[in-house]
């Protein structure tokens, strides 16, 4: 009953958007705004009915109806309530429902705005929104439904939704759970983020359309979409760092991120889509680039629907791809639609799209970001090279053959490289205008503090020169950021006589737009000494010792107390250690490394104990442990220095990017509008 | 299939022959190699099953089975290029983290330097053009086209002035 209500809303909503896109380009044809209005009003329907739809699946996965074969594949009666909620997202048919869910929120949300000034971009918004929303819901309809059941037939048992002749519904008394690395916090919150980044990016691109396609070559649909895109470019963001966390918290491989190709499918729209940000921002200031911002735009959507085919398909074995089935050539099909469809329209405009503008200095702000924009591409390239070639090889040689983290790390670092230095002089850069010795006049100052990026690693014994080179320029550019702070600051205070602390919160109030963004370039500098310190320095040992043994690493070392194993009400089987972990002879700390056996799902998870502080992290991972336990157990530990830093700068990246998307006051819009 | 197993028998000659013939080989086998010594070599090798995960950090049996080929290689003596080679050739290319350099698999390292090398250049073409002096362009176009379409260029122009101001 349930699952008719929500497989009948699901249809439902595919039959509005069809309607809705059909009377959209109807009423767009034939100069109809009535029709117009209806195509906007069945847009704004789409969100409410998927809702039915969403709830009843949550209905089913709460009360354990496991005739429904998703309940069955993704939970199972010992789950607690919330998991059996995130299992929405846990499957194939659950997670494409849950996205289509998320974008039709989107749609819905477009319609609430204001069009009265922007009538002739509204049907194509509506169009190319609705033609992505109802090729997902085709996937859910017709090849990946959530809501089909298990049948008894005289021919055997079958899964199909509507009842097969002679048919009587079985039901399985439990199910086979939830994955267990999905039973995580972090994986409550990562995949909708994900998923939240991939659809907002949609947005933004039906605004290019539209704009494309109306002919309009100003920069009005920057303008409508420059909230969604950041919006899209923080939720891709926290994904992506949710991930990371995730990975490092229960994978348990001691890191955060592996290039495997799941990965590095959703950093692709991140590269992309940070390229297309940049792009904006010179559009905005000098009205340049309108083809590259198109271009980027365009490959931004298309990496969406990629990202989301290889998670889906089953083309790429990884942790990530949690099912396989046989939607991969409708994806290649929609994909490849898109991309030329778009490409027609942006061929079709790109005369008008050029600029009349020029490019002054080499050192402006504009060429230093077309720079660091083609640096962010080097890595897109070489990433979406890298996930494909195996594909390609076993195609071609019948050879399979493994891309793994060396490939994309000789290319990726040196171009974080280049990107830092690019970090330094950006802040300094002023837009059309920059020369060297106007930018060297800022720079001598911070120059020489940052040489202290190089004398204490230098006199701390360091030897590694990439890793000493990276410490000098992310005390560069942190200098130079702290200097421009303080030397705007200054001026501010000295112009208007005030204290310190108001004229940093002036300065800050008045030019909100660029100081967010320092601060997101201040956050990724501190990422990456995380990361430095990480790839360079990780260190690991392992060993198996017995209860009161040691083993010891860096300046650590570790003692195994005991070996706890018990069963929990959640039907998980938990070995867990304790283990005290000494410094000079004095105890402190105690972690708790341990290993989870999911009994419904039949699989383990390993959770390790971590003591994270700014300077390193020590990371024990129980391994392995003696049917008789004071024989001893078998513990990985990693020595992580300075990663904390990797987080510290995530979060306050995404600080910097809420700063950057929070709305504007009202009232800052109106004297403007006056004027 | 024959050549694989040629490459076998052939290393396994050489390890006996060696093993016969130096006697301090002998000496040097036997002692337990350590988890890192293990996992050294592990951290390098990826397993067809578990795909993407390397060796050295996958919880499967039949990874631990693989490490434990490791461990008994190098209590046998032999060094970390013949056991990766010996991994090579019973399960292929895709153990190493890396595709081997050689024919159709020098393509995945040579297109992402060839695109980087287009873009550069597109790039340095693109920086001589938008540097090239603005009047000299101006005038070319307005001399190639009718007034009609200068005026046209005109208007767009005022238009897009005018959608700039009343931006918000």
């Amino acid at each position: 009953m349930v699952a008719d209500i929500g497989f009948g809303s699901l249809m439902i909503t595919l039959i509005v958007s069809i309607y809705g896109l059909g009377a959209a380009y109807y009423g767009q044809q034939n100069r109809k705004e009535l029709w117009v209005l209806s195509a906007k009003r069945a847009m704004s329907l789409v969100f409410p009915l998927l809702t039915i739809s969403v709830g009843s699946l949550i209905y089913l996965l709460l009360t354990d109806h496991f005739e429904i074969v998703y309940v069955t594949e993704v939970s199972s009666r010992s789950m607690p309530d919330y998991l059996k909620i995130t299992a929405l997202w846990g499957g194939q048919a659950g997670s494409l429902l849950f996205w289509s869910w998320l974008l039709a929120a989107f749609t819905s949300a477009v319609t609430l705005r204001k069009w009265d000034r922007d009538q002739d971009f509204l049907p194509w918004v509506i169009i190319v929104s609705l033609a992505t929303l109802i090729f997902f819901l085709i996937l859910n309809v017709f090849f990946e439904n959530p809501f089909i059941q298990y049948w008894q037939t005289p021919e055997g048992i079958i899964t199909a939704f509507s009842t097969p002749p002679g048919g009587v519904t079985i039901f399985p008394r439990d199910g086979g759970g939830l994955n267990p690395l999905l039973r995580h916090p972090g994986m409550i919150i990562h995949p909708p983020m994900q998923y939240l980044g991939f659809v907002a990016f949609i947005i933004p691109f039906s605004y290019a359309m539209a704009s494309l396609i109306t002919g309009r070559s100003d920069d009005r649909w920057i303008q409508l979409s420059r909230r969604w895109t950041l919006w899209a470019w923080l939720f891709l963001s926290l994904g992506l760092v949710l991930g990371a966390r995730w990975a490092y918290d229960v994978l348990g491989w001691g890191g955060y991120w592996a290039w495997d190709p799941v990965e590095i499918s959703a950093l692709m729209p991140w590269l992309s889509g940070t390229a297309f940000l940049h792009s904006v921002l010179i559009q905005e200031k000098r009205g340049m680039f309108k083809q590259l911002t198109m271009v980027l735009i365009i490959l931004t959507y298309n990496l969406v629907i990629f990202g989301t085919f290889l998670t889906r398909s089953g083309l790429l074995s990884s942790v990530h791809a949690f099912s396989k089935s046989a939607i991969g050539p409708i994806f290649l099909a929609f994909i490849s639609l898109t991309l030329i469809i778009s490409l027609v329209l942006l061929t079709r405009r790109w005369e008008r799209l050029k600029s009349r503008e020029v490019l002054t200095s080499f050192f402006s702000k504009e060429a230093l970001i077309i720079i660091s924009i083609v640096l962010l591409l080097g890595i897109l390239v070489t990433s979406f090279w890298g996930v494909l070639f195996p594909k390609i090889s076993e195609m071609v040689t019948g050879q399979k053959v493994t891309v793994g983290p060396p490939f994309y790390e000789r290319v990726a670092a040196p171009i974080f490289g280049g990107m830092l230095l690019i970090m330094i002089i950006c802040p300094l850069a002023v837009w059309s205008y920059a020369s060297f010795k106007h930018l060297g006049k800022l720079l001598w100052k911070p120059f020489i503090v940052s040489m202290i990026g190089i004398a204490l690693p230098l006199y701390g014994g360091l030897t590694h020169w990439a890793a000493v080179v990276a410490f000098w320029l992310i005390s560069f550019v942190l200098a130079v950021n702290v200097f421009e702070f303080f030397r705007r600051t200054k001026i501010r205070r000295k112009n208007q006589n005030d204290s310190w602390g108001s004229s940093l919160l002036y300065i800050l109030k008045k030019n909100r737009r660029a100081y967010s963004a320092m601060i997101i370039h201040v956050a990724v500098v501190l990422m990456a000494l995380g990361i430095v310190g990480i790839e360079f320095f990780q260190t690991e040992t392992q060993g198996t010792i017995p209860e009161g043994g040691e083993l010891s690493l860096a300046s650590y070392t570790m003692v195994f107390e005991k070996l706890d194993i018990f069963d929990t009400d959640d039907a998980r089987n938990v070995a867990r250690a304790t283990v005290s972990v000494e410094k000079d002879g004095q105890i402190i700390d105690v972690l708790y490394p341990r290993r989870d056996f999911f009994y419904d799902s039949n699989q383990p998870m390993t959770i390790p104990g971590v003591r994270s502080t700014l300077v390193d992290d020590f990371y024990v991972i129980l391994i392995d442990w003696k049917t008789i336990s004071a024989e001893g157990a078998t513990f990985k530990v990693y020595h992580n220095p300075l990663v904390k830093w990797l987080w510290i700068g995530a979060w306050i990246f995404i600080f910097g990017v809420v700063a950057a998307t929070w709305p504007d006051k009202k009232t800052k819009l109106v004297p403007v509008r006056a004027k | 299939m024959t050549n694989r197993l040629r490459r076998i028998l052939q290393l396994l000659t050489v390890t006996l022959l060696l093993s016969a013939i130096i006697p301090g080989y002998a000496m040097a086998q036997g002692s337990e190699p350590t988890d890192d010594e293990v996992n050294a070599i592990a951290k390098q090798l990826y397993c067809p099953v578990c795909e993407n995960i390397s060796l050295d950090a996958c919880g499967t049996a039949a990874c631990e089975q693989w490490r434990n080929i490791i461990r008994e290689k190098l209590k046998e003596g032999w060094t970390e290029d013949e056991i990766k080679t010996y991994f090579v050739d019973q399960y292929g290319d895709r153990v190493m983290a890396e595709p081997p350099r050689r024919g159709f698999n020098w393509l995945v390292y040579i297109v992402p330097l060839l695109v980087f090398i287009i873009g550069i250049i597109l790039l340095y073409r693109a920086f001589q053009i938008w540097r090239s002096p603005e009047p000299e362009i101006i005038s070319k176009k307005n001399s190639k086209k009718s007034a009609d379409k200068s005026t046209d260029e005109y208007i767009n122009r005022v238009e897009e002035e005018l959608r700039k101001r009343s931006k918000g």
